[in-house]
């Protein structure tokens, strides 16, 4: 397998093993390495990128993007991380926050503002001058918030031309919805098998409680709301090629349609299983967390309706 | 029915105010204020309410002969809403709110004379033994046995879910002593003391790593005759009584309202997607506004229900399902709030219910204080509509209520 140039990954297979992936609920960071940070060095090209994607199929390189900052919430844009060019090095200086696999990458890549825009840089998260704060999140992964304080990286550290890299990331974070958006599709599929085996086992009033028909109403809701979904991931899957416009609009109804499925399913898969559903002994707990945790990442559904709202069809290229 | 506080109550608003200032310590206010769950941390609440039972005020709604603050509706709504705005924590619902009313409805005087004043006072602190693994909402289905044997039951079986019951000393519990035509005969309310040989409780974690619940295991645990409160073979009716007060008894709109100022005093506080806070955002103002408009259509409703004369009846459904369903909602704008920090789990920077069992950091945290909660008040929440009867369950009452 290769992650670069011609051979880089159908997004359709990427679709396909995203949601086995998910279906399984395996929380090592592929989505992280494989799909958002293999696609930004493979839109950068040159040596290092290219090593590094040798790397990663190798499995000796995991990749975490740190994007967001303390003083931003869903746009892309940096606002205090910087870099200067020193000379043949860079200097850069800021914060990153909920720099989701952090703690496990071998490489951090790092949005920064130049001189020329917005550009990304590729960082040891051990360089001199880099610290983690590291954490837990709630679906048993890890993230850390990181400081940069005049961290001093070497030129080929640039990852792709100077001041190119916003429209890098806003087609980079569309594939990335659009694959999580499949891992979700995954997970809530197993969200449902498991209610509806789980209703027709469990007994009460002398039945088993699959019988009453408010549930039967509410299970069936629950398949319509994964069909819903896995539309939306085929659609902004299919549209990744498409000009920026019409590919952003089908990820924000990626987005949108698979976070309010991410809600509907966990929250009634727990509800279904009454008590049960609120303990950390069965599956439905922790596919429920990480269903909770893609509902807001890169952006609530509030910020991708209003995207989809900016983004008018006639405005495609 | 009149929604302006009269010159006395807002008297008694500046006493309760006052009282709270002076009493509420930081450490018992971050039990308040840092929750993550309707659950207190049981140390620093059992503090509070010793507190409060020296000034009388532990239990609003008792009438004053058994030591309760004999408070009208409007003054336990009054005194909820500062409670809250003031980061005190709940004094646990299950003695005061729950056995209490049993007791004092259903007890002798002899029960009367004796557990009233510890419940009031915290030496006894208790739990709540209903659900079993094969009665959650069909809880007449219930299996404990208690076989009679002179002065004593002979008490065997499993309970399960069970509320802080590792912590607690007595526990009230529904329990078989005969097997007739109909299910919920044949049940009897025991009180059964937590220490007796027999009785071992253990854990049951919670998807946000809480230790809160339990299943409680009693083998051949003797129990006084003297602990039955009603009659034997008729403590369903006991346990109706005690469900009216659990599902209609406090009102929810106050801590809603406290909810929603907190939410967006935090939401002031992050930045939004539009340049400034995220307070400014539209999207999140007309969020916030709605569920403003439906707090407040919610809490006049309480009002009227709670000002009604007679049992609550219906009202007490309405209540638990709207009530737990906007304290839901109240969760999910806190994940809004939270925006990309409200993935973390930072249980240190909160004060759970219970000792949490995830691996996290000591102390320190990152991101914005409200943000390390929301996650956890929102896995936790889950909760409201599924326990003291579950909002299915309720809807059925209500449908059979309508003549359905
Ligand atoms: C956090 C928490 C704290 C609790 N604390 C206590 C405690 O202190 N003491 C105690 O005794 N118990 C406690 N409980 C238990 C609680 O009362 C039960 O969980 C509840 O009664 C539901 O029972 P169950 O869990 O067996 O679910 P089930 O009864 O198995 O219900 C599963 C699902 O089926 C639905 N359902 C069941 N019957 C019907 C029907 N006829 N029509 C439509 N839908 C139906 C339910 O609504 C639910 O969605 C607690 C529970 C939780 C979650």
């Amino acid at each position: 397998m290769s992650l670069g140039g011609e051979t880089a990954p159908d997004p359709v297979d990427l679709m396909v093993v995203m949601e086995e992936l998910g279906e399984a609920l395996v929380l090592e960071p592929y989505l992280e390495t494989v799909v958002t940070g293999a696609a930004l060095l493979r839109a950068s090209g040159g040596p290092t990128a290219d090593a590094l994607l040798d790397g990663i199929v190798a499995g000796d390189v995991r990749l975490a993007l740190g994007w967001a900052e303390p003083g931003t919430r869903y746009e892309w844009a940096p606002q205090e991380t910087r870099a200067e060019r020193k000379g043949e090095e860079w200097v850069l200086s800021g914060r990153k926050s909920v720099v989701i696999a952090a703690p496990w990458a071998t490489h951090l890549i790092v949005s920064a503002r130049t001189e020329g825009g917005v550009s990304l840089f590729l960082v040891a998260p051990d360089a001199p001058g880099v610290t983690l704060f590291a954490y837990p999140t709630i679906d048993g992964r890890r993230a850390a918030d990181v400081e940069f304080a005049d961290v001093r990286l070497d030129a080929d550290a640039l990852l792709g031309a100077e001041g190119a890299a916003l429209p890098l990331l806003e087609r980079v974070g569309d594939a990335t919805i659009a694959a999580m958006g499949a891992e979700a599709v995954g997970i809530m599929r197993r969200l449902l098998q498991d209610t509806i085996a789980y209703t027709q086992s469990r007994q009460q009033f002398g039945q088993p409680i699959s019988n009453f028909q408010v549930l039967q109403h509410r299970m069936v809701d629950m398949f319509m709301q994964v069909e819903m979904a896995t539309s939306a991931v085929y659609l902004a899957t299919l549209k990744l090629d498409a000009p920026a416009a019409e590919r952003a609009r089908a990820a924000s109804v990626a987005k949108v349609t698979v976070a309010e499925a991410c809600r509907f399913v966990g929250q009634n898969a727990v509800q279904l299983h009454g008590g049960m559903g609120m303990t950390d002994e069965l599956a439905i707990g922790h596919y429920f967390k990480r269903a909770t945790v893609i509902e807001g990442e890169l952006g609530t559904v509030d910020h991708h309706v209003e995207r989809f709202a900016r983004l008018q069809p006639e405005a495609a290229e | 029915m009149n929604l302006d506080w009269t010159d006395e109550e807002l008297a008694f608003r500046d006493e309760v105010r006052a009282f709270l200032d002076a009493h509420l310590t930081d450490e018992i206010r971050e039990a308040g204020r840092l929750m993550t769950s309707v659950y207190g941390e049981h140390e620093r609440s059992l503090a509070w309410q010793k507190i409060l039972h020296a000034k009388g005020w532990a239990a609003p709604a008792w009438p004053t002969e058994y030591g309760g603050a004999g408070w009208s509706v409007a003054q336990r709504y009054i005194y909820a809403r500062e409670r809250v705005a003031a980061g005190a924590p709940p004094v646990s619902p299950m003695g005061i709110q729950m056995c209490g009313p049993a007791i004092i409805g259903h007890g002798t005087a002899e029960q009367k004379a004796y557990f009233l004043p510890r419940m009031l006072s915290g030496e006894h602190f208790w739990c709540q033994g209903y659900s079993e693994p094969g009665a959650g909402s069909d809880l007449a289905a219930l299996q404990m046995r208690a076989d009679d044997d002179g002065d004593d039951l002979v008490v065997s079986g499993q309970k399960i879910w069970n509320t802080h019951a590792d912590v607690a000393n007595w526990g009230f519990f529904l329990v078989r002593t005969a097997r007739l035509a109909r299910p919920q005969l044949g049940i009897t309310f025991l009180l059964i003391d937590m220490t007796s040989p027999g009785v071992s409780v253990r854990p049951i974690i919670s998807p946000s790593g809480e230790h809160i619940q339990n299943e409680i295991f009693l083998d051949a645990v003797r129990v006084p005759q003297a602990n039955v409160v009603g009659a034997i073979n008729d403590g369903w009716t006991v346990a109706k009584y005690l469900l009216e007060f659990e599902r209609g008894g406090t009102a929810y709109a106050p801590e809603l309202q406290a909810r929603l100022d907190a939410i967006e005093a935090a939401a002031r506080e992050v930045p939004g997607d539009e340049g400034g806070t995220l307070a400014n955002d539209s999207s999140f103002a007309q969020r916030l506004a709605r569920a403003r408009i439906r707090v407040a259509a919610f809490e006049t409703y309480e009002f009227r229900a709670m000002s009604a004369e007679g049992s609550p009846g219906m009202s007490a459904s309405v209540m638990k399902i709207m009530g737990t369903e906007l304290q839901q909602h109240m969760t999910e704008l806190g994940l809004i709030v939270a925006g990309r920090y409200g993935i973390a789990y930072q249980p240190q920077a909160a004060c759970p219910g219970g000792a949490v069992s995830f691996p996290h950091n000591a102390s320190e945290y990152a991101g914005p204080r409200f943000a390390a909660i929301a996650p956890l008040r929102y896995l936790n929440e889950r909760a409201g509509t599924i326990y003291a009867g579950s909002n299915e369950i309720q809807r059925n009452i209500l449908a059979k209520g309508l003549g359905l």
